[in-house]
């Protein structure tokens, strides 16, 4: 760990030009639809400051905060995987000519992305993708390129929310590696300032950070500057609005795949996949062939898929989960269970998305309550 | 590598099996250019193993290798006409191009038989991916004690490979049993499911090592069934089918419990899936 310093709120845009003058495009939180998003950021006026969040199952309101904190809400819709495992991507364009075809590669402009306000469950999320994307024997090269692109200055959350449980998943709420800096915002009497720590992402970004640190001035961080922001992140692991208990969880699911609960989770479940689009570690991606009137032209696109659907499993003769209850029962077994097999970490971070944008309101730490009951 | 990579291949021939099924034997359209694979190296495969096969404009599916691993210059693929783009590639004609991405998944563990009785049992298309590993076989024979085939079919007319394996039997010394679900008066084969045959084939239990590739109800009763006679769950392998879409693990689709069937499989041991294989919607 590096040393501490201290940014003073009013510096914070200098930071933002001083990421834009290295050739970065700052995304962070914004105010978007009623939400907050990550989104590009032309300036420090663009984050919501002042707005925080209300979360519960099936809910999301924003309410103005009686401060201007820059990052006093929770992780709304959005995750970081937009930016480096992307929605909708052209893998080839091919062309036939004479019964002849070829491909050309698509040749991605990768940007240079810094990524403002990331919290520790997200950090996670994005260690947990890379083990999916850059951890075999195959790579996927254009999520390898995007990953070391970016600069990545974390959040440690002065706040949980009503879905939260990162402290139950062991990831949050202090981010524990994997950021280039890390910020906790200090609100006190009149003062408004960030205690910075720069960390352990890659090498190089580090010494740009000191650079930039250098740059604006900041004095080292006073003991108890250090102290309030410890203790902020203490109160906020004191908080959470979920729990998840994960003992032995991925046994007692493989036990109990033919469980009744799952057809009482069924009732519920919609299968829209609104959990999947929204969870930070979810990588499900479908290809699709797009072709011209003429037939000769054709894309080959690559887009977000979600195991809720009845195509996801379609082999000849029909989808082998034709079911919701198949399709709920996959989804939460995967994410807390048959990850563990594949990847050797669980799928959720406890971010509480999932249960946030369910619009059934659909409770992943309450439904896997329902085995512990009578495993 | 990248697994992405799609190869242009040329249809040498397209030899109609049954009344659904053709056999598409392909390779390089250049024939000055040895046969490769997408990771540049000699295109070369493993009993088992499948390729992803793409016509431009329809789509991409993954079929298993069902020629000669000692000749992957000239690769075969038995396809069942079941959706857009296997009906696709039954139309196709010689000289028709296709795309291929391959080889990808582990291969059947033929070497492990050696020194005992090979069981292979087949349902229907299930004996494409099995055919390959008779073609290992043969030409070291000796390697192996009995080698038994059980294949069923739905009806007479459906038998894939038919003379080729009247030719295997007198040649190799290899016992054939072939049943089919329903048959006119003048079948003189058997009829019913393909595990009738196991009690009419002889092996010796605690030296068997057996393949299955089929239906998976048809592999899960294969399973039960052989095991009720003495194999061991680890001597019996089969091949298991999933929605495979990329192929390197990347994209989900073909999960079938913890197990990624692109990349984990798609040979499994009975040992491993014994579980996960009977259960529904899994």
């Amino acid at each position: 760990m590096g040393a501490k310093y201290v940014l003073q709120a009013s510096q914070f845009q200098f930071l933002f030009d001083a990421l834009t003058a290295r050739g970065y495009q700052v995304i962070g939180p914004k105010l978007q639809d009623g939400a907050i998003v990550y989104d590009a950021l032309s300036s420090v006026q663009d984050l919501p400051a002042g707005w925080t969040d209300q979360q519960e199952a099936g809910t999301y309101r924003l309410e103005n905060r009686s401060d201007s904190a820059f990052f006093g809400y929770t992780v709304g819709p959005y995750s970081w995987k937009k930016f480096l495992h992307l929605p909708a991507r052209k893998l080839k364009r091919g062309k036939s000519a004479e019964g002849e075809f070829h491909f050309v590669s698509e040749n991605e402009e990768i940007p240079k992305l810094a990524f403002v306000g990331v919290r520790a469950c997200e950090l996670h999320a994005m260690t947990i993708q890379d083990k999916i994307f850059m951890g075999g024997i195959y790579r996927d090269s254009s999520y390898a390129e995007r990953r070391e692109n970016i600069f990545v200055i974390a959040v440690n959350c002065g706040k949980a929310g009503g879905t939260c449980f990162c402290v139950s998943m062991k990831t949050g709420p202090k981010a524990s590696g994997g950021y280039d800096w890390v910020l906790t915002e200090v609100i006190e009497k009149d003062r408004h300032y960030f205690v910075v720590e720069s960390g352990t992402g890659a090498g190089k970004e580090i010494l740009a950070g000191e650079e930039i640190l250098k740059e604006l001035d900041c004095p080292l961080a006073a003991e108890a500057e250090i102290a309030l922001s410890e203790r902020i992140v203490e109160e906020t692991a004191c908080q959470m609005g979920r729990r998840l208990k994960t003992e032995g969880i991925k046994d007692l699911l493989y036990k109990n795949l033919e469980h009744p609960h799952w057809d009482e989770v069924a009732n519920r479940c919609l299968t829209c996949g609104n959990c999947t689009m929204v969870c930070p570690t979810c990588f499900c991606a479908s290809i699709a062939e797009i072709t011209d009137l003429t037939g000769e032209k054709v894309e080959r696109v690559q887009k977000w898929d979600s195991c809720f659907t009845e195509d996801f499993s379609y082999i000849h003769g029909g989808s082998i989960r034709k079911t919701a209850k198949s399709r709920y029962r996959q989804w939460m077994t995967h994410k807390l269970a048959y990850w563990i097999d594949q990847f050797g970490t669980s799928g959720c971070v406890g971010c509480g998305r999932c249960i946030t944008w369910c619009p059934a309101g659909i409770d992943i730490t309450e439904e896997a309550k329902g085995f512990y009951g009578d495993s | 590598m990248d697994p992405f990579l799609t190869i242009p291949f040329v249809i040498q021939r397209v030899k109609k099996e049954t009344s659904d099924t053709v056999t598409l034997e392909i390779s390089r359209p250049d024939d000055r250019v040895k046969t490769h694979s997408p990771a540049g190296s000699a295109f070369s495969f493993l009993p088992g193993q499948f390729n992803m096969l793409y016509v431009l404009g329809i789509g991409e599916i993954p079929v298993s290798i069902s020629g000669d691993p000692n000749h992957p210059e000239k690769l075969f693929h038995t396809v069942r006409k079941v959706g857009a783009v296997s009906i696709a590639l039954s139309l196709m004609e010689k000289g028709d191009r296709i795309g291929i991405r391959g080889p990808f998944g582990n291969p059947w563990p033929v070497n492990k038989a050696q020194g005992m009785d090979l069981l292979l049992m087949a349902g229907g298309i299930g004996l494409a991916p099995i055919r390959p590993v008779l073609y290992q076989v043969f030409p070291e024979r000796d390697r192996y004690n009995r080698i038994g085939l059980l294949y069923g079919t739905r009806a007479p007319e459906d038998i894939l490979y038919e003379s080729e394996i009247k030719q295997w039997r007198s040649k190799f010394d290899l016992e054939v049993l072939v049943t089919v679900d329903r048959a006119a008066g003048d079948w003189k084969g058997n009829t019913g499911v393909v595990t009738t045959l196991i009690s009419k084939v002889s092996f010796d239990p605690d030296r068997t090592l057996v393949m299955i590739c089929g239906p998976e109800v048809m592999m899960r009763f294969s399973c039960l069934e052989l095991q009720k006679k003495g194999v061991k769950p680890e001597n019996i392998f089969v091949s298991m089918e999933r929605n495979m879409k990329c192929s390197v693990g990347f994209c989900g689709h073909c999960q079938f419990g913890p197990w990624f069937v692109c990349k984990d499989g798609p040979i499994f041991s009975y040992d491993q899936v014994k579980d996960w294989i009977g259960k529904r919607e899994i």
